[in-house]
């Protein structure tokens, strides 16, 4: 056995890899419990790619079957329900996860250089997830994902000139019909889901590179040779880090962060199944009740709302009346975010030893984009254009003072080593 | 900045209001693992709903099956369409013409209770009020100017609207309000169980699936204890 993995190991260095990556991969010890996301969301994309191919035995992507393959999955095929649920489910929760994943980086400035192309790579899988979920929601073609992909598709016909065109581009035809579903259930199944496990790839392997930041945001590689032997992490590390840096404040991934995300792994799936098997429509914001009759081109929903992970984005669409700035200013607040790690000048990356004034921008910053994404889901009145108005000022407005005030910003000492 | 978030908390609870009244609703009281009123709903869905309402996702089999009737009885007495028993609950209305007769053709009500709710269907069909304006006569509390006629009349009876927006008690019906309330209960209660057969299935399965977990999560919990201990 030992001489065939010694065999292997010389043609693909597959156990030195798995050191690199996992064993002897240096962890600081101080993560805390904004740190499980990232693994919660590896864990969901295997549960959308597995429940996915399972569906996808059984659905069938056109306008006349669409919808009778869903209700046959649900009735007929055994444990359809189930992989349904897990599904939709699994959908709703990968976005709650990826923004709680995508705050953590925000508060201790996970962006920050080094990690700045890493951050690069985790916005454009979030890019690609909200394409992924924009195609998915299509395919039961029930009567709100009808009309949602009719209002999202329709916002493409404000461009001048090439609009009208452009939105027919995409349907495949005058109207969303068959064609459209048939080619967003080609992009849903294969397309994008290999374009987000590259990049998922992709960003493991920027992360590793550059190593994890922690909540003190304090670096745990040391130039070599700058620390006492005692001072050094009593673990053994790959030598691809030890080579170069003493390593300090740090346990190898596996196993410690191995079982330490397999107890949140465990509550988090409580969690969710909680959901799934209790509450499956979440409350009509996972699954709509409008979706339950069948897409039909003459019958309106009463009220047309994208789903929630779109919210707070659909908001600041929204409240701007020229249909044409409005879209630009929502492709503009997804971008700002991509240009997070230029506009925040500072050194210091934790908010725990920044200032008072990024501490109230970051908090400003959070109640303006939960007001955006619940404002999102409701009916438009004044009184919600009004707020949704202020909370994308708000939004905005984190990015330009971030850039104003973090180039002289009155920041506390950061410590050498990781506290607690 | 501050003035900002002040403003916002301030408009919140002001959105709630806005958001306009919702239907008061009376609440159905079903039970979904009550199989003689699933069975009770059923009859009548087959007697009074199934000519202009299909159930196009539910099989004649599956029903059978989920409400203890014997298969070959079902085919016998419960099967008033379809061929075999693994059809599903189908009319024979087209629906080009049913669009003619009522403005729209009828729907199908297989996921009824999903789009609406069971407290809609429960409300909607006992609250058929006489509206002279309406082409059938009548016009419903929940579901202003519906097409459709006052199916059950002879066992509700018809209630008369006042200028105050009330509705009378039912007249001129073969059930009392207490018979036609359980009547349409287990009508609803059907309708439920259409939408979501397995709804009982999942939530049984939930509690075990969760009961796993949490003895995982004991074990996971221990197992990190133990490994930590090198850390700390």
């Amino acid at each position: 056995m030992n001489s065939f993995m010694a065999w292997i190991e010389k043609r693909l260095p597959f156990m030195d890899a798995m050191n690199k990556h996992a064993i002897q991969y240096p962890a600081p010890k101080n993560f805390n419990f904004w740190y499980v996301f990232g693994v919660l969301a590896t864990v969901i994309l295997v549960n959308q790619i597995l429940t996915g191919v399972w569906l996808t035995m059984n659905y069938e992507p056109s306008g006349e079957g669409a919808f009778a393959s869903i209700e046959y999955i649900m009735r007929d095929v055994d444990y359809g329900w189930l992989l349904r649920y897990m599904h939709s489910t699994g959908a709703s929760a990968f976005f709650i996860v990826i923004y709680l994943h995508m705050f953590r980086g925000v508060i201790y400035g996970s962006y920050q250089k080094p990690r700045e192309l890493l951050w690069i790579f985790g916005m454009l899988i979030y890019l690609v997830l909200m394409a992924e979920a924009f195609m998915g929601y299509l395919l039961p073609w029930g009567n709100m994902s009808y009309w949602g992909a009719q209002v999202i598709i329709s916002l493409f016909g404000a461009i001048p000139v090439i609009g009208e065109e452009l939105t027919i581009w995409i349907k495949g035809d005058y109207v969303i019909s068959g064609a459209t579903l048939n080619r967003f259930f080609a992009l849903h199944v294969i397309a994008l889901p290999l374009v987000l496990v590259i990049l998922v790839f992709l960003h493991i392997l920027a992360l590793h590179e550059v190593g994890s930041n922690n909540p003190d945001g304090t670096n745990i590689k040391k130039p070599k040779g700058s620390m006492k032997p005692e001072e050094l992490s009593k673990f053994t590390f790959h030598e691809q880090y030890t080579k170069k840096y003493d390593i300090v404040d740090a346990i190898p991934f596996h196993p410690y962060y191995t079982v330490k995300d397999l107890v949140a792994i465990v509550i988090f799936l409580i969690l969710f199944s909680w959901v799934m098997f209790f509450a499956p429509e979440g409350g009509g914001y996972f699954l709509e009740a409008p979706n339950f009759t069948p897409a039909n081109g003459l019958k309106t929903p009463e009220h047309i709302a994208p789903v929630w992970y779109f919210g707070p984005f659909y908001t600041v669409l929204r409240v701007i009346p020229e249909k044409l700035i409005g879209m630009i200013a929502m492709f503009a607040a997804i971008g700002m975010l991509f240009a997070l790690p230029w506009f925040d000048r500072g050194v210091v990356r934790s908010f725990r030893y920044r200032s008072k004034i990024h501490l109230f921008n970051l908090t400003q910053f959070a109640v303006c984009f939960v007001a955006l994404g619940v404002l999102g889901t409701m009916p438009a009145s004044d009184l919600a254009n009004l707020a949704g108005r202020i909370a994308t000022f708000g939004y905005f407005g984190f990015f330009v003072a971030l850039w104003i005030y973090s180039k002289n910003e009155r920041t506390k000492p950061v410590p050498e080593r990781v506290t607690g | 900045m501050k003035k900002f978030i002040l403003a916002l908390l301030a408009v919140f609870p002001m959105l709630a209001i806005a958001a306009g009244p919702s239907l008061n609703l009376d609440e159905a009281g079903n039970d979904l693992s009550d199989k003689e009123s699933l069975k009770r709903g059923f009859q009548s869905y087959l007697n009074y709903c199934l000519g202009c309402h299909e159930l196009q996702y539910q099989r004649y089999n599956r029903t059978f099956k989920d409400l203890g009737i014997d298969e070959a009885e079902g085919v016998e007495k419960w099967m008033p369409t379809g061929e075999k028993s693994g059809d599903h609950i189908k009319n024979t209305m087209p629906a080009k013409d049913a669009a003619a007769w009522f403005g729209s053709s009828p729907p199908d009500l297989t996921l009824e209770a999903r789009f609406r709710s069971p407290d809609y269907i429960y409300t909607y069909l006992r609250t058929f009020y006489v509206d002279e304006n309406r082409p059938f006569g009548v016009n419903n509390k929940v579901f202003p100017d519906v097409g459709m006629p006052h199916v059950l009349q002879g066992l509700q009876g018809i209630r008369t609207i006042n200028e105050n927006g009330e509705l009378s008690e039912a007249k001129g019906g073969s059930m009392t309000e207490e018979e036609y309330d359980a009547f349409v209960r287990d009508l609803t209660n059907f309708l439920e169980y259409t939408a979501e057969p397995n709804k009982l299935e999942r939530q049984n399965l939930g509690y075990w699936v969760i009961g796993f977990l949490f003895i995982l999560l004991i074990l996971a919990y221990l197992l990190k204890k133990e490994y930590w201990r090198d850390v700390h």
